[in-house]
Parts: structure tokens; sequence; C-alpha cells
């Protein structure tokens, strides 16, 4: 059988028999077919020695039964990785950093249990995913909008904690900065409720967020210092109506004032939603390498052939989609006042975009044509890697995601830094995606690799990756979220102060989980015994 | 581990095994027999186990991943939507559930029980 690392078969067989008085037989996974049920179905590892694996998974069904699992993980030093619906596909699934590891599987804990309209909230557990609160929002035709990520089968709970992002407004697309309260069990089987929640009977978990004292909160995110068995969900009120429209420019160092403006709309309150911003440029010159290089390079001769081609071919070098939710005048009126502050950079042209009122019917639904831009769920995302008629399948795909400062000097820059990288490995096994803002002040790159059951393609990937990661932080650039698989490396990175606040993490680590069994590894954070003289 | 076998040297999952089982007829004789018992409760769970976890990728037509991907694997040799087809015997849902292929990773039995799943399963099944 599989045993965690430092654990007797002895001390293993007899802690899964505790474990099992708890959740019942029939929610403890041992065989080997189940527990390849918690493998990382788009682990950059694949076949390799280092694949992460489970030794084991368990399924509580309440925050009682994970106080009692933790304790008897505490007596027997078991070391438990919990997920919530284990979807995290790209950034780890199912799978624990540290092999061996007891997957707590949170899955069965997908009890919504409150939602208030007047208020805008929702509270669930961990296992509710974005398809599941969507459902019950539209089945009791409550007047409120989720945001929703990519794939709408993730936990709420779990994408929250994972610093996730959706496409509605501030403060609904990041899905941190949109939760408010917690219930967390320590490493230690301790149950605490956080900010308003510390108040028994508190009238205000979901509509406070500080309570009294310090804010924790964020300690429970990108760590593995408890697991969260209950949180608050800021929901947004159903609109009157959304309209978009696009903005084209033409020039090279359009990007400068085109990401200026979408600065000030962004922070006054003016467009208060994600860009969707792109190069059409880019992909018309993905055929012609002479062109393509010339991305790359900072000679201003290559940057005035790129704006010959743009203007000689009609493409422009930039777009970005503007969104507005609200009262139809005031959104009209929002995208109109946008369009005169950006006629001042020249040759701009504009289209106009969608319009809608809600609540839309489901035929209306499928039409739109980004779904996530108005809170429903979907799992079109999968399109990516999926076989098609121009491309074979994969077996799954992952991102490298620094965030960069929301300026267009920055776009150019990490624009020619990492198309470098990229043409260093001389491999086609990443693709540049275009920077978003999921948050205000910042752009996040998307470098897209897909994972193929090809061990040497796979280590091209990783290497590749690692390069981007050092690279990247010798520009001030950092992650936001990563793959376990990298998690270390990009731990490394926030090295200011010989590690100090990886030190600090780890201080943390052991006053709040001293014998180390929650998610070893998680975000570069080990438990004492298993760091190697720290960082 | 992840569940593999050797072919032909080649390490594929089980799901591309049960497709070879699939066209060889191994599986026929169960998977028919299992269909031919189900009733209608086991049918209308199927139907909801298949609306819950499904359909978001293999309904007809297009943004849905599952069903582009089955539409260039067979091109037009057979439906790519999941619920058009007529060949899917049980044991062949099962694997691919269990197991996934390329983008579709596997589903846990904390996600579809095994109960729900032989649900799926007959509900997908050629039915007499």
């Amino acid at each position: 059988m599989a045993v965690p690392p430092g654990v007797s078969e002895a001390d293993f067989r007899q802690a899964l028999a505790r474990f099992a008085r708890v959740v019942g037989d029939a929610w403890v996974f041992t065989s080997d077919e189940d527990i390849a049920l918690y493998s990382d179905a788009y682990t950059p590892l694949w076949s390799e020695d280092e694949e992460k694996t489970a030794s084991a998974a368990l399924a509580p069904d309440s925050a009682e039964q994970v106080q009692e699992l933790v304790r008897i993980a505490n007596e027997y030093r078991i070391p438990l990785y919990p997920v919530s619906t284990g979807r995290n596909l790209g950034y780890g699934g199912a799978a624990p950093v540290l092999s061996g590891s007891v997957v707590l599987d949170l899955k069965r804990m997908n009890r919504i249990l409150e939602v208030s309209e007047r208020n805008a909230y929702a509270l669930v557990e961990p296992g509710v995913s974005y398809f599941d609160l969507y459902r019950y929002v539209q089945e009791r035709g409550l007047k409120l909008w989720i945001d929703c990520p990519d794939p709408g089968w993730g936990s709420v709970i779990g994408n929250a904690l994972d610093h996730g992002v959706g496409y509605t407004m501030n403060p609904y697309r990041d899905h941190f900065d949109a939760h408010c309260g917690m219930e967390v069990v320590l490493g230690s089987g301790e149950l605490v409720r956080t900010g308003m929640g510390a108040l028994p009977g508190s009238a205000t978990w979901q509509h406070f967020k500080y309570g009294y004292g310090p804010y924790l909160d964020g300690m429970f995110s990108q760590s593995n210092f408890g697991i969260v068995t209950k949180m608050g969900i800021w929901l947004m009120p159903e609109p009157e109506a959304y309209i978009d429209g696009t903005v084209q420019v033409f020039g090279h160092d359009d990007i400068i004032p085109l990401v200026d403006h979408m600065n000030y709309v962004m922070n006054t309150g003016l467009q208060n939603a994600g860009t969707n911003l792109q190069s059409p440029l880019r992909f018309a010159v993905t055929r012609d390498p002479d062109l393509r290089q010339a991305l790359a390079s900072d000679d201003p001769a290559d940057t005035q052939r790129l704006n010959a081609f743009a203007r000689a071919n009609d493409t422009p070098f930039y777009t970005n989609i503007f969104k507005f939710y609200g009262p139809e005048d005031v959104v009209r009126a929002q995208w109109e006042h946008t369009k005169r502050r950006l006629s001042s950079i020249p040759g701009a042209r504009f289209q106009e975009g969608a319009f809608y009122r809600f609540p839309l019917t489901e035929e209306q639904k499928r039409g739109v044509r980004d779904p996530q831009d108005l809170g429903i769920p979907t799992l079109e995302t999968f399109s990516i890697g999926a076989r098609s008629n121009f491309a074979p399948a994969t077996r799954g795909h992952l991102g490298f995601s620094p965030v960069i400062p929301m300026s267009g000097e920055a776009v150019i820059e990490s624009q020619r830094v990492f198309q470098r990288v990229l043409q260093q490995f001389e491999t086609d096994v990443a693709l540049l995606v275009f920077p978003q803002s999921y948050h205000p002040r910042t752009l996040v790159i998307l470098c897209m690799f897909y994972v193929m059951p090809d061990v040497a393609h796979n280590q091209a990937v990783r290497s590749t990756f690692r390069r981007l990661v050092e690279v990247a932080a010798e520009h001030g650039w950092g992650e936001y979220r990563t793959h376990t698989a990298f998690m270390d490396d990009c731990a490394r990175a926030y090295a200011f102060n010989d590690n100090a606040l990886l030190r600090l993490h780890e201080r943390i680590k052991d006053a709040v989980d001293p014998n180390g069994v929650l998610s070893a590894g998680r975000y570069g954070i080990w438990p004492r015994h298993l760091r190697q003289g720290g960082v | 581990m992840r569940l593999r076998v050797l072919v032909g040297g080649v390490p594929v999952t089980l799901a591309v095994v049960a497709v070879s089982m699939m066209a060889s007829g191994l599986a026929a004789q169960q998977g028919t027999a299992g269909a031919q018992i189900a009733d209608r409760a086991t049918l209308e769970r199927g139907e909801a186990v298949y609306d819950q976890w499904c359909a978001a990728c293999h309904d007809p037509g297009p943004r849905h991943p599952g069903t582009q991907a089955l539409e260039a694997l067979y091109e037009g040799s057979k439906p790519a939507a999941l619920e058009e087809r007529r060949d899917l015997l049980p044991a062949v849902t099962e694997a691919f559930v269990r197991t996934g292929v390329s983008v579709m990773a596997p589903f846990r039995k904390t996600e579809i029980s095994d109960e729900e799943l032989a649900a799926l399963a007959a509900y997908l099944a050629p039915r007499p």
C-alpha cells in the first residue's frame, strides 16, 4: 500500500481505521483505482518519478468531521491535503504538493447555507461550485449575479482562496476581495470564525469583513494554515443593462495612452469591469517569422516595420473592449464618455458591441459572446487544448501568469522580454496571451503551456516555465498564482531581505500547525520537519 | 499512480483501451445486459447526472468542448453529441468517466458516485 512519507505502515493502517470511524468506510479511499482519481490530470510531471500522488483520500461531510480528521492526523503525523472541488486544473487539481499526503476531499460539503437577496451575499461550504450557486439563484428567481472564473465547476471557496478571478465588476471579479467572513479548522483541529463571525450570534458575519482586531483572512489564502469550511461571498445585484464597445488603435506606442485611459475609467468607477485587451497585429504576424521576430525587438526600425504592416493591412495594433453595467441611460452615457476620452488617440476607431437588458431569456443566454461577463458559468474554456479541426488533443494546460503594472510601457516591455525567452528556447511549447486586467492597477500576463503525454515535451515546458519565473523576477514581476509543480520556484522569487516574507510564513506555519499536517509545500510553505535549512 | 497499460510500448489511459473493447465487442455483452434492466427511475437519475456533469461539455452545438473534440475525432462518422450516440456501452462510459481523456479530467466518486455512474451509463447506453 502507498504510505505517507515518515509514517509506518502499521500507524497508517491504524489511522485509516480511525478516519473511517469518523467519515464511514465508504468515504475512505485506498484502492489504487480510487487513489488514481486524485492525480493531477494536467500534470507537467506525467509518468515521471516526481509526479504527485496521494496515498489515500478522505471525504468528510461536515466541519466537525474535518476537525476530527485533523486531530487524528496530528496523532499519527499524517500529512493531509484538503481540496474543495478538486477542479483547480492547471494549478495542480486534486493532487497534493507532497506526494503520499492523504487528500481531504471536501466535495461532499456542498451546502449553500444562506443567500441574502437584500444584502447580496451567500454563505457556502467548500464543495459548492459556481454551477451550484448559479442554479440556486436561477431556480429561485433571485435578482443576483455570481461572478465566475472560466470553468464553472470550480469551488466558490477554493477559487477565492487561490486568488481566482472573474469578469464582471469590482469587487466581485476579484474573488478573494469579494469574500466576507470565514470558518476555519486550524492545524490543531480548533475551529475559528473570522471577522464578525467571532461574535456569537453575529448578525453581520457576511456583511462586515473586518470584525474586531487584526484582519486575518488573508492568512488562509494561498497558504496551508487552516481548512476553510464556510465562507461568505458577496454577490452582485442584477443590473438593469449591459453595454460594451471596442476601441481600435493602430500604432505600436498607442498602447501607452490606451492603457492610461483604461486606468482612468477603471479607477474613477466610470468603467468598473475588467479589460479585454488584444493585439490583432500579433495574431496577424504569427505566420511571418521575420515580423514575429520584430515583436521581441526594441530596435526602432523593427517597430516601424510593424507599424507599416498595421497600416498597410488595416490591422489594429491593439484593441480593448470596454464593459459597463448599470441603468441603460447611465451605461450608454459611460460608453459615450469613454469614446470621447479615447478619441484623443490619433486614428482611434470605435465599434459598438453587445447590449443587453436583464433578465435574459435562455435563448439570449446561449447567444452571449462571453457568458462569464454576465456571471453565467460554462466549461467552454476547455476547448483550449481539446481536439479540434485544426489541432490535436492535448493533455491539459497550465499558465505562467506574472503581474505587471497597468501601463503601456510595461505591456511593451513584458511582451518583448517574454517573447525573447520563448524564442531563446526555440520551442513552441508556450503561447503568449495578451495581458488582461483582473485587478485594478495591474495587468496579468498569461503564458499558456500545453501538457502532453510526452516526457520530453513536458520537461521543455518546465524548464521554460522556470526560466520565465527568473526573468520575470529580474524585471520586478512575480506570479499571482501558480501550478503546484512550481510553487517553490515562485516563492523563491519573493526574496526581499533574505526571503523575510517566506520566513514569516514559516513561523506562522509552525505556530498554527505545529505538527505540519496541513498541505505541506503549498505556495512554498513547508512545515519545520520538511524544511531543509530554510529557503 | 494513474491507471495505465502499455499498448505496443505506448502508455495509454484505460479510456483508450475502452474504445478498443468497444470496437472488438469485448464489452458488449456485459454492457447491453446492464442497459436492458435499467428502469425508468435509473434512466431519470442518469439524465440528471448527465445534466449536472456532462452537458456543459457534451451537449449538441458549438461552445461545447467535448462535442468539438468528438466532431474532430469522428469527422461525421458518429454523432458528436453524447446523447445522440447509440453505441455507448456502459463499460465505455464508465471507463471514460473514471480515467478521463485528453483535457477531460476523471471524475471522483465524491462527484459522481458508482451508483450515479451506473445510472449515467444506463442513460447513455443503447436501448432495446
